[in-house]
């Protein structure tokens, strides 16, 4: 056990904080989070204009092989590079999708020439891809959907409509499930596609979000078509390859961003609370350290799961108590922060940058972390059946064709 | 990088996990609480013969003169068996007490001989309901004389010396005491835990000599108890996994409504939350261990992170491990209740939760410099 780094990890390190310091713009601790009070087109064409730099100097993609853009780096390296990013101003917020899990599938299952189109440029940050998973009948339930596929020729039609997908109004391509066969058993009849979100008959129409943002979409196709080179995975064979997919999503989903213990803890020691300092205060001493701890704990944890990683092992569900953990710390943080500020922490404030915003914002966009990408329930269900081997629950869907399952709208 | 314990250390682990299973511990445990003995003398007989107590006592002194991760993956195998014996009170507290606060003489008069375990120590601190501070220290020392109480001490009606906290006029200072010498009266006081022997001991006159320099002896059982919480994090740590294995091996065995407990999401549910919980206690208690094992500036955040975390984890997985048996859980045939209990004399006998918290932020509060 060593937290220290290695003579060649040290190398690294200095090379990658080297090459941040010329290029990126160190943040300090008070503005750690502030929002930047950009619109979405402006911090698109800034996350952009990043991605380029990173790849034109070879940061782009860490792990992913050279020869698609990557820099064939090792898991340790990858944490080397993420403690030393997050001392910078990044612009982010975009790519996750498109590199954290659209392109580890195209890897497995694209063909050569799709994977030296596609990849670089995803890395590069010039195509950004959304994920067209999630169904207005099928959200915990993926493998409920409905969305249909017919093969006619060496072409596909799609009709149905998909929801919750972040981003689709930027994205140019997008990765996609669809049910090719509704007399096959529910698991057994999907089929996985990437498409051009252009092409004819995609439409994206923005949904209205709790903290009044709209950063996703409901995504109607009326006679799409796609052509069969396009198609991932073998036909009926889409939920293995959505299943890879969603392995891939737990290692990209990080931390919830948002206010953590550092800024709960600042808050508390700038903020008076009963006469004095909020800090001085035995409830507030409780609540931080209970937070200290769960952001130790999973910083640590992911430490730990890399080293699994770069033993050879395969990355598990184990990573699904990220989400779980952070989650529900940032809900509480939340509502801590405004809590301290008393009556005037639910004042919308003038500007983006004030010490409330971080604090509304958390309070909104943990509500959504909780749920997207796998809600804290469903990812129980993965860690008791997945890491501890406990049975699946009595299902009333087992065995039987797609089409003669109840649903909402048939029972 | 690496934040594993090398595969010379996990072999250790499994082999002592494979020796206090084959030594029955946990039965010993039970035998222990339900008798009158104070410990199970024969496990720890066969603890010391393994070498356990030597572990980090160097080479000089007959110890083995191993790092404290080797010590760390014992205490977690000791923790998940609730092994009966003084081992965490002698090692953990009395011989990191000499090691790193004694003097030359008193590493050559106690070290070997606790290497060999011929000899067995403790730590005697609280003395009242309130948590003991430098304010509200009775105790008191002076001209190598001690006088008071001490309450609720581990293995106190075992061991053959304590380390002392009193009060030397203004000063708090640490005494090392001969439990055998005159003015000492032990009396064993029943706990909730009875697999574990508590006394009390009283003082009149008797001899103490001073531990080390002991120039701030407050500072010095500060430190003290931050490497004692990292080892007993880790006992924390096997305990609560120890209670997720059992009420997962139960849930799945025990049927109702004509399916395993297990599948039921509100059984699953509360599995998958005790795995949460141990992971997030063993990831603190490794940072813990590197901190320990490098002496790193970080070790006072660090020990107090990984001793919070497991405390709770074995709390949230000795409740929940019962509440998952049902009635079973509830019976003093089913062992639930030995975890139980060893949970909270665990989570109470260097100090309490809301003690380690207060400790963790202001520790935090030194590392921000405020």
């Amino acid at each position: 056990m060593d937290f220290n780094d290695t003579p060649e990890e040290t190398k690294f390190r200095k090379e990658a904080s080297d090459w941040l310091s010329t290029n990126a713009t160190l943040r300090d601790d008070e503005e750690a989070f502030k929002y930047a009070g950009i619109g979405e087109d402006d911090a698109l064409t800034s996350a952009k204009k990043w991605a380029a730099k990173l790849y034109d100097s070879g940061w782009a993609c860490l792990h992913w092989p050279k020869e698609y853009g990557g820099r064939g780096s090792t898991p340790i390296e990858r944490v080397i590079w993420g403690q030393e990013a997050s001392k910078y101003r990044i612009p982010g917020g975009f790519f996750e999708i498109g590199q954290g899990m659209a392109g580890p599938v195209l890897m497995m299952y694209a063909n050569e020439e799709q994977k030296k189109r596609y990849l670089p440029p995803m890395a590069k940050g010039e195509e950004v891809w959304c994920q067209l998973f999630s169904e207005p009948g099928a959200g915990s339930d993926l493998a409920g959907l409905k969305t249909k596929s017919v093969l006619e020729g060496d072409t596909w039609t799609i009709n149905g409509q998909k929801i919750w997908t972040s981003g689709a109004h930027y994205s140019d391509y997008g990765i996609l499930v669809t049910r090719s066969d509704s007399s096959a058993q529910k698991h057994k009849g999907l089929t996985y596609f990437f498409l051009d979100m252009k092409s004819p008959g995609v439409e994206v129409r923005p949904i209205k979000q709790i903290s009044g943002g709209a950063n996703f979409n409901e995504v109607y196709f009326t006679d799409v078509k796609i052509p069969d080179e396009q198609r991932l995975g073998s036909v009926g064979d889409g939920w293995k390859v959505a299943l890879t997919t969603l392995m891939n999503e737990r290692l990209a989903v990080g931390d919830a961003s948002g206010p953590d213990f550092q800024e709960a803890f600042n808050l508390a020691c700038s903020h008076d609370l009963n006469g004095d300092l909020a800090i001085k205060d035995g409830s507030v001493r409780d609540k931080l350290a209970d937070w200290y701890c769960q952001s130790s704990g999973l910083k640590y944890t992911k430490y730990r799961n890399i080293s699994a990683l770069s033993r050879g092992e395969t990355p598990g569900p184990q990573a699904s108590i990220t989400k779980i953990v952070s989650g529900n710390k940032l809900q509480e943080i939340a509502n801590f922060g405004m809590d301290i500020m008393d009556a005037a922490g639910i004042v919308r404030p003038e500007s983006a940058d004030a010490e409330q915003t971080m604090y509304q914002m958390g309070f909104f966009g943990a509500a959504g972390i909780r749920i997207a990408g796998g809600t804290d329930e469903i990812l129980r269900n993965i860690i008791s059946e997945q890491v501890l081997g406990l049975p699946q629950d009595m299902r009333a869907d087992k065995g039987i064709p797609f089409n003669e399952i109840p649903s909402s709208n048939k029972k | 990088m690496n934040f594993e314990f090398s595969s010379d250390q996990m072999l250790l682990r499994d082999q002592a996990r494979k020796f206090l299973e084959n030594e029955e511990s946990v039965k010993k445990a039970r035998e222990v609480l339900e008798g009158d003995q104070t410990h199970d003398e024969s496990l720890w007989r066969s603890v010391v013969e393994m070498g356990w107590t030597a572990t980090t006592i160097p080479e000089e002194f007959d110890g083995l003169g191993l790092g404290y991760l080797e010590l760390c993956v014992i205490a977690e195998e000791l923790g998940r068996s609730l092994a009966p014996t003084p081992f965490s009170s002698s090692v953990y507290l009395a011989t990191e007490a000499l090691i790193n606060q004694g003097s030359k003489e008193q590493h050559q008069k106690y070290l070997p001989k606790l290497a060999a375990g011929e000899i067995v120590g403790t730590l005697a601190h609280t003395e009242t309901t309130n948590s003991p501070s430098p304010e509200n220290l009775n105790c008191e020392l002076s001209n190598n004389k001690l006088n008071g109480i001490k309450i609720a001490v581990t293995d106190g009606d075992v061991a053959n010396f304590a380390v002392v906290s009193a009060k030397e006029g203004d000063k708090v200072v640490l005494g090392l005491v001969d439990l055998a010498s005159k003015g000492v009266e032990i009396t064993s006081q029943n706990t909730l835990d009875p697999s574990r022997s508590h006394a009390s001991i009283k003082f009149k006159d008797a001899d103490a000599e001073i531990l080390g320099s002991s120039q701030d002896g407050w500072v010095a059982l500060q430190e003290i108890l931050d490497h004692a919480a990292v080892l007993f994090a880790f006992e924390q740590l096997g305990g609560a996994e120890a209670c997720m294995d059992m009420a997962k091996e139960y849930a799945m065995g025990r049927f109702a409504f004509g399916r395993p407990i297990a599948s039921f999401q509100a059984i699953k549910h509360k599995i998958a939350d005790m795995y949460i919980a141990v992971e997030l206690a063993r990831s603190n208690c490794y940072f813990g261990a590197w901190a320990l094992s490098t002496n790193a500036p970080e070790l006072a955040t660090a020990a107090a992170t990984a001793r919070v975390s497991a405390s709770k984890a074995f709390h949230e997985c000795s409740k929940e491990n019962i509440q998952t048996h049902g009635g079973m859980g509830f019976t003093w045939e089913f062992d639930c209740h030995l975890y139980y209990r060893r949970c909270r004399q665990l989570a109470a006998n260097i100090g309490s939760q809301a003690v380690w918290k207060n400790k963790l932020i202001s520790s935090l509060e030194r590392a921000n410099q405020i």
